[in-house]
């Protein structure tokens, strides 16, 4: 019975959509005040259907309700309860409604929070998300519906795939989820302003917040994602350009674009088409994202179950959604260069340097991925796309911009000062230069290693250099407005990423040994003495525990205790045990007994020790930070009166943002 | 004009997609085309399974074109693949060798037993070490040899009846053809 | 279709699984050859398991081709000669580096293009905002506070 109003639930919420989505646009062509009147309430109440319907397939994991097959097929009653929630999103149709669900957790968020928008733009932002919502619901309605019932109901079900048993995938999905999604906003915003005509800075202003959180949640999303991979697939590795994380990385390299091309519309009134045109390309790569895991047209670890008939509705539905905002673009995008004029050397200039560096590399990493597909459409045989091409391509891209990043809050807008750039330029020079000697005494003629400090601490010397300007010259209280505290952090988090990916690939030590109890093996700095093998249990699966000692200069530092569990439907999954150090890794896995019928006997062991490994995620971890700092700035809050104000032209000196700070 | 670049940008990914999906019907993904195709099929010399000191050599069948079939024990496709091995295949009329791959004899043995031995002698290669030089790369595959000891098809995955008839009779009529 | 699916789910795409089997010693002669193994390994795609490297496949071909790398390594192949064996046998996919000829220009070179075509973009754009009248230099209202 619960199940059943689950769908209905969804029934509900997809008309409540179709009302959202088209009502407040006409409402606000007409400039019918009722019409758009509905958009706020159409939103809430989707959002109440929707919150429902989550909740009733919770509440079916929760009660091991099998005669919903999607419970049945994705958990079983060994499952703990908190596996039985991930599990929710562990497969296609619950991946779908947790998307749906997101979509409305954003919409409510910004029918609540919008106060200061005039009521005609808001009606537009809020039925662009509705009709978006209207093509996820009635996807999963006729296709992907997750309350179907399995009849005769089943004893006991699946599985959840062991893979996903681990903390890292209830935390995720759905922050990813946030992210991908979240960008819809920005999308919704642009799509309002082309519709409204609205292309004056102030609707880029209402932007910023929206679109600086989504991307602060996808890039916790992909560094959530990264150690997980890292944590529970014993790889070691960290990043494998699989295409589902391609996926998941184009959209947050033109995020990066888009955020500081709206930093350019909103302070300068500067390039407004190309805001809108980075916002489109953004959420169109998260719907492509979306499309490309589920349709099976590239194969992947990720990969959900293919099906045509899935794969063609969401083709038709990129086709109306993205092919309508680009049409739409093309014919509305203002024409005339608008806002303030800014000289070759400026700051203006330089984000646009960076923007087309991220999206070149978006558009390569979409190449990329898509290659193999190119290739057997042209016939050229099957082409294997893979590291190589992209890490190579990437960090040549990403290069340039790197270099660029310490000029950045010193070059002004408009025109900047070229003595200031040239001191900065010395200083972190300097400094790069001193530490990558230091650093060649330490790191034996690996280059790569000297290479990543070098171009760090140039970074953080940079940045660091404008934190002191800062601080000397402004008084107490204006020094750091949130939003360039959070450009700071985000910056100095490109620093420790690259000191963390650079050090950790050229400095890593692994090694496969063979190992009887009592033996101890060498891997870097540390000795690694193996204590046999005992079994243990967990409340799904039994295992064969490893005892390892870590040894530095003959002093225990660490026992460690890789596992190989047996999970209850019998799959066999590698628990990997990791020692965790800010500024090392230690990484044991458990292979095979030499001899099969003797687990008291030798075994195989991978060892690692990975340094400034964590460093790739703190790195991440520090963007993640600078972008929701950034969100909070106080003037993207302003007031509905005062941006009514400036929506009617008023000088320069409201739309810098002095006048709103108070 | 360029404002429109993006749509039409857009457009061509969208008949990639549509490419896409319609090729994924037809193909499988994980397939990977055989370089060794109007190769030279590599030198080999195996034992025979069960009978160690006979050794069947490339050499040996030239001549006359054969099937090369990969199978195993622990091979599960094998199993679904074998009753059109032990019809349709035999119809064909050319001989069938059986390739163990990577087995244990005894298993070997006890599975032909239980499921029929459609092969006119089965040879093994415990270690997998001539499968490497023939690019096998898991169970079932099926190779088509001509007289001339090159390798003219390679099916990966089970026989089924459609390849049967779509891939695997037209190839014999082109050696047949070539042979007249 | 859908069996093989499975089959393909329970070997490959249970990477954990894969590990396990994944680990192989070998008896190096020294610590550089070991590292050269796993680089070799690592660029190599295991034909079974698609989407994992022959490091890290737990594919019983991928175990035998380790072993065969291996052994030619310790015979004193290149890297090159072992590539090549390897694509001689199993074809191109089993590199992760797609070659650069003509039928993947547009790979390596698409972004290059890409990159220059914007960067002129960029530069017209630019010139076009230097020639409009002089709202560039810094005003009297912006202080250093318009950061």
């Amino acid at each position: 019975m619960i199940p059943e109003l689950g769908q209905f639930a969804l029934a509900l919420a997809l008309i409540l959509a179709l009302v959202q989505g088209i009502l407040p646009i006409i409402g606000a062509w007409r400039g019918n005040a009722a019409l758009m009147a509905v958009a706020r309430p159409a939103a809430a109440g989707q959002g109440v259907f929707v919150f429902f319907a989550m909740g009733v397939l919770i509440y079916a994991f929760l009660t091991y309700d099998f005669s919903v097959a999607y419970v049945a097929d994705n958990s079983n009653l060994a499952l703990p309860w908190y596996y039985r929630i991930t599990a929710v999103w562990g497969a296609h149709e619950g991946s779908m409604l947790l998307w749906v669900f997101i979509l409305n957790v954003w919409s409510v968020a910004l029918a609540t929070f919008s106060r200061q928008l005039p009521p005609a733009f808001l009606s537009r932002v809020l039925a662009v998300l509705g009709l978006i919502g209207v093509g996820f619901l009635a996807f999963i309605l006729f296709t992907s519906n997750p309350f179907l019932r399995m009849l005769p109901m089943p004893a006991d079900g699946g599985d959840l795939n062991p893979v996903l048993q681990d903390p890292g995938m209830t935390f995720h999905p759905p922050v990813l989820y946030m992210g991908y999604v979240g960008f819809s906003v920005a999308f919704a915003f642009s799509i309002a302003a082309l519709l409204g005509g609205e292309l004056e800075q102030a609707w880029v202003r209402w932007a910023r917040p929206w679109t600086n959180a989504a991307w602060a949640f996808l890039t916790l999303g992909i560094v959530a994602g990264s150690w997980w991979a890292y944590a529970e697939l014993g790889w070691g590795g960290w990043w494998f350009w699989d295409p589902v994380e391609n996926a998941s990385f184009m959209p947050w390299l033109v995020g990066v674009a888009l955020i500081h091309a709206q930093a350019v519309t909103e302070k300068r009134g500067s390039l407004p088409a190309w805001t809108i045109l980075l916002s489109l390309f953004a959420f169109s790569l998260s719907l492509l994202g979306t499309f490309l895991v589920r349709s099976g047209v590239l194969t992947s670890v990720h990969a959900f179950a293919s099906d045509p008939r899935r794969g063609l509705f969401i083709l038709g539905f990129l086709v109306i959604v993205i092919g309508g905002s680009l049409l739409l673009y093309a014919v509305r995008a203002p024409k005339v260069a608008k806002g303030k004029a800014f000289a070759p050397l400026s700051r203006e200039t330089g984000i646009m340097i960076a923007n087309l560096l991220f999206t070149t590399a978006a558009a390569m990493v979409l190449l990329g991925t898509l290659f193999p597909l190119i290739g057997d459409a042209l016939n050229l045989g099957r082409v294997s796309v893979g590291p190589p091409y992209f890490g190579f391509l990437f960090v040549l891209l990403m290069a340039p911009a790197v270099l660029l990043l310490p000029f950045g809050p010193y070059l002004r807008w408009g025109k900047a000062e070229g003595r200031q750039l040239t001191a900065v330029a010395l200083r972190a020079g300097v400094a790069a230069v001193i530490c990558a000697i230091v650093a060649a005494f330490f790191a034996d003629g690996h280059l790569r290693a000297i290479a990543g400090i070098a171009g760090a601490i140039w970074v953080a010397a940079g940045t660091l250099s404008y934190v002191v300007k800062r601080w000397r010259e402004m008084p107490r209280g204006r020094r750091f407005p949130a939003e360039m505290a959070g450009m700071l952090i985000a910056h100095t988090g490109v620093a420790i990423f690259v000191i963390g990916v650079m050090l950790s690939e050229s400095l890593s030590v692994e090694r496969d040994v063979r190992m009887a109890p009592g033996e101890t093996a060498t891997v870097g700095s540390y000795a690694f003495r193996f204590d046999g093998v005992r079994e243990t249990t967990g409340p799904n699966w039994r295992a064969d525990e490893g005892e390892v000692t870590i040894l530095s200069d003959g002093k225990v530092m660490t026992t460690m205790h890789p596992q190989k569990r047996t999970y209850s439907r019998g799959q066999i999954q590698t628990e990997s045990a990791i020692d965790a150090g800010l500024f090392r890794d230690i990484y044991v896995a458990l292979g095979e007994p030499m001899d099969a019928t003797d687990v008291e006997g030798a075994w195989a062991l991978r060892l690692y020790d990975k340094p400034f490994v964590r460093w790739i995620w703190l790195g991440g971890l520090f963007m993640m930070a600078g972008g929701a700092l950034a969100a909070c700035e106080r003037r993207f809050r302003a007031k509905k009166v005062a941006a009514v104000t400036q929506a009617n032209g008023t000088t320069q000196a409201d739309g810098t943002g002095t006048g709103s700070l108070a | 004009m360029t404002r429109l670049v993006p749509f039409f940008g857009f457009l061509l990914l969208v008949a990639l997609f549509g490419f896409g999906i319609w090729w994924n019907t037809q193909h499988d993904q994980h397939e990977i085309a055989s370089p060794l195709i109007d190769k030279p099929a590599p030198a080999y010399a195996l034992p025979v399974l069960g009978e160690a000191q006979r050794t069947v050599d490339k050499a040996s069948m030239l001549g006359k074109p054969y099937f090369l079939n990969v199978f195993a024990s622990w091979c599960i496709e094998c199993v679904h693949e074998h009753p059109i091995m032990m019809t349709g295949m035999k119809q064909l009329g050319l001989p069938l060798v059986g390739f163990n791959y990577k087995d244990d004899p005894q298993a070997a043995t006890a599975w032909l037993d239980q499921h029929g031995n459609p092969f006119d002698v089965v040879i093994a290669d415990r270690e997998g070490r001539t499968g490497i030089d023939f690019g096998v790369y898991a169970a079932p595959e099926t190779f088509l040899i001509d007289a001339k000891g090159v390798i003219r098809y390679k099916r990966i995955g089970p026989i089924t009846p459609e390849v049967l008839d779509r891939e695997i009779r037209p190839a014999l009529a082109a050696l047949a053809k070539e042979g007249s | 279709m859908l069996r093989r699916a499975l089959f393909w789910l329970l070997v490959c795409c249970l990477p954990a699984l894969a590990l396990a089997q994944a680990i192989q010693p070998l008896p190096f002669r020294d610590h550089a050859e070991e590292v050269r193994f796993q680089h070799l390994s690592a660029e190599l795609r295991c034909p079974m398991c698609q989407n994992e490297t022959l490091a890290d496949s737990n594919a019983p071909i991928a175990h035998d081709l380790r072993r065969q790398v291996f052994e030619m390594m310790q015979a004193g192949k290149s890297d090159d000669e072992i590539k090549a064996y390897l694509v001689d046998r199993y074809s191109r996919f089993v590199l992760y580096s797609p070659p650069v000829e003509p039928s993947t220009w547009l790979l390596w070179f698409g972004p290059l293009v890409l990159l220059v075509a914007g960067g002129i973009v960029v530069a017209i754009q630019v010139r076009r905002r230097a020639r409009q009248t002089p709202d560039a230099a810094p005003s009297a209202a912006d202080t250093e506070d318009d950061w």
